[in-house]
């Protein structure tokens, strides 16, 4: 039994009057991958958000390797569980500055990007280095979501936290990126949670479910 | 100053002076444009604020004792705090103390450093000089802090998934609010940049004009006007600075996430 990179327990989330979910726990070890489940508006994004810790907390408790985000300090708990939100937006500029604007972040100091991993993840997912060039502000809704991907994969993170990564993407393009993501995986003490509309993309995904009820 | 002073206004006079805003009354009338009232109203709420403050000057500046003086100067600041949040389009708890702490810290540090290292009357507090400088500091700060915190609220807002993507990322707060913040003090220093650029060139500023018309030598005049536009860029800067700092940290929380819950929107 290898203990669980990430832990919650306890959470509980109420929106106004509504109580959204109360004394949920939720365990993930190295190489799993959980989807969350539910119909539209049982607060799937609400989850993710509270695990990547961008709202405060209504109750119960969250541990990344044994130990609360503020023992790891914000910034560099959210390095390690990455959020990426369902429409993510872009900064001003190209692709490349887009994907160099987190290195000058103080969290990320002392490390430094990968530029031949990139190529090869771009080259996976069918596009060239001229996708480095363009503007950001001009991709159409696909694109912007790889971008936001990648933005985020070469950080490194632990624990990934997807908002249907694929919304906008074409089934081809779809399978591609889940081959990345799955290939990322492969590669040391690394997990998964995301939600999506597509049940055959959970079923190919992931290996457990967490049903939120209304 | 030497002048011999301006020649007095006669309560005639000041009636037909009356007259000019009548005109005006008269037009909106005939044209429907429904600027009487408001007009109206605005001209009413200036003439009796002003007659009132002229008698309260007459027995403010008979005054030898520094504490009513600085009463004043401490209510026509409270008065500025509250003026520049009511401007804005959003609030939040705590943003009436913010904006006090501001413009107390900034007009009272910048109008006192003058008087007593600048301008030196005796005493410090001779209310001829302490009044009118705080108000003028006061009026511009109130400006600028009310720009700066709209726009700050303002683009939080409408860059909510910009800055919370930067703390998806790991950026601090601060990284991830540095663009707001620096472009709400960018927002709320142009009026005071723009009006400096272009005085005397297109505006002679009001105090200079009282100087000469007063009888004062138009040299003299610009000098008290050169050290009360730094007095007023300084003032504002600072009070504005403040301003946005403290409402960035109130709009932010210690586990660096954005707390826009806070704010409502004024009905």
């Amino acid at each position: 039994m290898t203990s669980p990179l990430l832990l919650a327990q306890g959470l509980r989330k109420q929106v106004g009057e509504r109580l959204l979910w109360q004394r949920l726990g939720l365990e993930l070890g190295p190489g799993e991958r959980l989807a969350l489940v539910g119909p539209a508006g049982c607060g799937k994004t609400l989850l993710l958000r509270q695990l990547a810790w961008l709202d405060p907390l209504d109750g119960g408790q969250v541990l990344l390797r044994g130990l609360p985000p503020q023992g790891w300090s914000l910034p560099r708990y959210r390095a390690q569980v990455a959020y990426l939100a369902q429409r993510p937006p872009v900064f001003a500029g190209t692709v490349a500055q887009n994907l160099a604007e987190p290195w000058t972040y103080r969290c990320h100091q002392g490390r430094s990007p990968d530029p031949e991993r990139l190529l090869a993840w771009l080259d996976q997912l069918g596009r060239g280095p001229s996708f480095l060039g363009q503007d950001a502000e001009r991709l159409s809704g696909g694109e912007t979501q790889l971008l936001a991907l990648l933005r985020l994969l070469q950080l490194d993170p632990v624990v990934l936290l997807l908002d249907e990564p694929s919304a906008s993407l074409d089934g081809a393009t779809t399978l591609k990126l889940e081959a990345l993501l799955l290939q990322w995986l492969g590669n040391g003490d690394r997990a998964l949670i995301l939600t999506s509309h597509d049940p055959d993309q959970v079923q190919r995904c992931c290996d457990r479910q967490l049903e939120l009820g209304p | 100053m030497s002048g011999t002073g301006a020649l007095p206004i006669s309560d005639g006079s000041l009636a037909l002076s009356a007259l000019l805003i009548g005109l005006n009354l008269a037009l909106s009338s005939l044209l429907r444009l429904g600027l009487g009232r408001p007009l109206l109203l605005a001209s009413t709420r200036m003439v009796v604020q002003l007659l009132l403050v002229g008698g309260v000057l007459e027995w403010l500046f008979r005054q030898q004792n520094p504490l009513p003086i600085l009463g004043l100067g401490l209510v026509m600041a409270c008065i500025a705090a509250v003026s520049a949040v009511q401007r804005t389009r959003r609030r939040f708890a705590g943003i009436y103390w913010n904006s006090l702490v501001s413009v107390l810290a900034a007009s009272s540090l910048v109008t006192g450093l003058a008087l007593v290292g600048i301008i030196r009357p005796q005493p410090w507090f001779a209310p001829q000089y302490l009044i009118p400088l705080l108000g003028m500091v006061l009026g511009n700060t109130l400006n600028g802090i009310s720009l700066g915190l709209d726009r700050l609220m303002e683009s939080l807002v409408s860059q909510r998934d910009q800055v919370e993507l930067r703390l998806g990322l790991g950026a601090s707060r601060w990284e991830a609010c540095r663009e707001p913040v620096a472009d709400a003090i960018r927002v709320g220093m142009v009026p005071t940049i723009n009006s400096m650029l272009v005085m005397g060139l297109v505006s002679l500023p009001g105090m200079m004009t009282g100087q000469i018309l007063q009888g004062g030598a138009p040299a003299a005049a610009v000098r008290y006007q050169i050290v009360v536009l730094f007095m007023i860029a300084a003032a504002t800067a600072l009070g504005l600075v403040a301003v946005v700092l403290l409402a960035y940290l109130g709009l932010t929380s210690r586990d660096h996430q954005l707390r826009l819950e806070r704010l409502r929107q004024v009905p």
